[in-house]
């Protein structure tokens, strides 16, 4: 937060990286690399290329989340409504207004942004953990909704992408490379906001609110509004999330409105590093890669020999990913990004000592600012 | 007439269902702060139990029946006293933590159900009475309903019994009221937050037998879809606050089966709709003290 922080800002070193991987990750399509054990085929064809995609949306929306989470200190179980509104938006969209991709877009967008607005100003008449409840409430109606409503949604079926008005580069399995950069530019657009709210007035606000709200309260600013602008650029986001998911997907179902979704990306959030940014990349790329990946090893036969007492958890690999989840938040609190973190300022501090006590991407700042936040309503319950 | 009775009782029961679930919540929020996540995962795991149990005995008799509520309430209450100790107790004090360790461990307990019980849902059998109905003034109201009233009933009068007449009990209460006090008496608040733990397991744990027979089958998500539903009534009947329970409980499934039934199923909704005209107007709920 402060001189220091702002001139570890100006070194390119990080934006380079940046640079690079964008760069690289644009050429992959263009590239014959193997990576045997973790991704399914080589680069270029489009198994692995569809896996990457999946794994960038789940970057950001790990990202958009990382705006609640991290920058305000909101925990909500809802943020799947607003990806499940970009995507049924635009499938909804296409299919009953007949209108052509981009109108499309716009239309889930809006529809992302309304529900966001509704939904966030009645949830934030509470805070902490009550907030965290009725935000999954709300997700939870729009789940009976989407369910319900089979005639506009597909109900449990879901909803398939009517290509009509979609341009022809961006369908089929043959296209696979486009959607692949469409993914790309999305992630790209999440990311480019998620630092914008970071760096602007509006961050600063969402944080310190987020350390004490009181606080800000008495310097006269209003820690609602910002709270409420955060929440709903993070569910516009989310939602144009969506939007790519459905064009990748050609389709979607219930469950990219349900509760479940949510709790999928704030574990990726969590393993990837509450806060930190490149952490949700991380974890959602993680995620991706080892959730398919414990798939095709509950179904080989090293799984099918071992007895039942391993072989039924081992075969399934939401335990598995639970239960990483709970070993790392008990024993890693600050995530991989957070490890990583502590473990480079720690080198650091040798030469540059005290360094590491002024960042503000402290590991255990994210987590405790946020508790903190819950500390305060607590305390005003209380009195 | 008689539908209008039919649908009151068995909002009535349905209510008592989401007692037995949100008295837990309720308690375990209003003591220790925690959101507790895996709730669900209790109250599946004491469906199972149960009807394992009930399978192994003569699921039709009414002393397997007794024996699956008992085994239910026991396994609810040790697998709840395990993850106090286990996972909440080495968190103590970082509420979020604490929150994200039951969000892990209902997500783990329901794959975990689906790998050892399968994902289909398994239709369970029961003494032939719960299967039949009993006429109220014109309305056939099924049997079931009536047990989960009592068992509802029964919950309360004895948590309300314990809360007031016992030194556990007092220290629960003076807890919720003012934590750093009892601590500052120098009582150990932590056997109180194991013991609301394992009360509020052993209820979801019964709740989980009584609802496998209300909709007459067990499944891995039956206690998602509950859990959900607790956390409304908590909310709207005030954090903390047992009888905001009890109270919030009954009016929410009344609402819910009046809505279903005479709006054409609309049920969850307007149950999410009272949810936000609750907070709007009273953002503590009904009976819970001011939050921010």
């Amino acid at each position: 937060m402060t001189a220091a922080v702002a001139a570890a800002r100006r070194i390119p070193v990080p934006l380079v990286v940046g640079v690079g991987l964008v760069i690289l990750m644009a050429c992959l399509p263009l590239l014959n690399i193997s990576v045997p054990g973790v991704l399914p085929t080589p680069t270029y064809q489009p198994g692995t290329l569809a896996l990457l995609s999946l794994a960038m949306i789940f970057a950001a929306l790990a990202l958009s989340y990382n705006m609640l989470l991290g920058t305000a200190g909101m925990l909500s179980f809802g943020h799947a409504l607003y990806f499940g509104a970009g995507a049924y938006g635009l499938g909804i969209g296409l299919e009953n207004l007949g209108v052509p991709l981009w109108p499309g877009v716009f239309v889930a967008l809006i529809g992302g942004l309304v529900i966001a607005l509704v939904t966030g100003a009645v949830s934030m008449r509470v805070s902490g953990i009550p907030f965290a409840m009725v935000t999954l409430a709300f997700a939870q109606a729009g789940s009976v909704l989407v369910r319900r409503n089979s005639s506009v949604t597909g109900g449990e079926e879901g909803l398939s992408l009517n290509t009509a008005g979609v341009p022809d580069w961006l369908v089929g399995v043959v296209n696979t490379r486009n959607l692949y950069w469409a993914t790309l530019a999305v992630l790209l657009v999440v990311y480019l906001v998620s630092v914008w709210v970071d760096r602007s007035r509006l961050g600063h606000l969402a944080r310190a609110t987020r350390e004490n709200e009181l606080r800000v309260r008495v310097l006269g600013l209003e820690p609602s509004r910002a709270r409420l602008l955060v929440f709903v650029i993070a569910a516009l986001c989310a939602s144009l999330v969506g939007v790519a998911y459905m064009l990748l997907q050609s389709g979607t179902v219930p469950r990219s409105v349900s509760a479940d979704l949510t709790i999928t990306v704030l574990v990726i959030v969590v393993l990837g590093g509450v806060g930190y940014r490149w952490g949700a990349i991380v974890g959602g790329v993680v995620y991706t890669i080892l959730d398919q990946r414990l798939t095709v090893l509950a179904g080989s036969d090293m799984i099918e020999s071992l007895p039942s007492v391993l072989r039924v958890p081992l075969s399934e690999p939401l335990f598995i990913l639970g239960a990483l989840f709970i070993l790392v938040v008990m024993f890693l609190p600050g995530g991989i990004a957070g490890t990583v973190d502590s473990w480079m300022s720690r080198r650091r501090a040798g030469s540059a000592h005290g360094d590491a006590e002024m960042s503000d991407d402290a590991p255990a700042g994210r987590i405790e600012g946020a508790e903190q936040v819950l500390e305060t309503a607590g305390q005003e319950a209380r009195s | 007439m008689s539908t209008l009775v039919l649908v009151l009782l068995t909002g009535i029961g349905l209510g008592a269902l989401y007692f037995l679930v949100a008295s837990g919540l309720s308690l375990i929020y209003g003591l220790m702060h925690v959101l507790n996540f895996a709730h669900g995962a209790f109250l599946t795991l004491g469906a199972f139990m149960g009807f394992e149990v009930a399978r192994r005995l003569d699921s039709t008799s009414w002393w397997a029946f007794a024996v699956s509520i008992l085994v239910g309430g026991l396994v609810g209450a040790g697998v709840a006293a395990l993850t106090e100790l286990a996972l909440i107790r080495p968190l103590y004090e970082r509420h979020i933590e604490q929150v994200l360790v039951t969000v892990g461990l209902a997500f783990a307990a329901v794959a975990l159900y689906e790998g050892i019980w399968g994902s289909d849902p398994i239709y369970i059998q029961a003494p032939a009475w719960m299967r039949e109905t009993t006429g109220v003034l014109g309305a056939q109201v099924p049997n079931t309903y009536w047990v989960l009233m009592a068992a509802a009933t029964a919950l309360l009068i004895s948590l309300v019994v314990f809360l007031r007449y016992t030194r556990f009990g007092t220290i629960i209460r003076a807890g919720v009221e003012n934590r750093a006090m009892v601590t500052a008496l120098g009582i150990d608040v932590r056997t109180a937050f194991l013991l609301v733990f394992a009360i509020g397991g052993s209820a979801a744990g019964v709740g989980g037998v009584l609802a496998a027979h209300y909709t007459g089958y067990v499944s891995a998500h039956l206690g998602s879809t509950l859990l959900i539903f607790a956390f409304i009534v908590t909310v709207i009947g005030g954090l903390g606050s047992l009888p905001g329970a009890a109270i919030a409980s009954v009016m929410v499934a009344v609402l819910q089966q009046f809505a279903n039934y005479y709006l054409g199923g609309t049920g969850d909704i307007i149950v999410v709709v009272a949810l936000a005209g609750v907070l709007l107007v009273r953002p503590s709920g009904l009976l819970g003290r001011r939050f921010a």
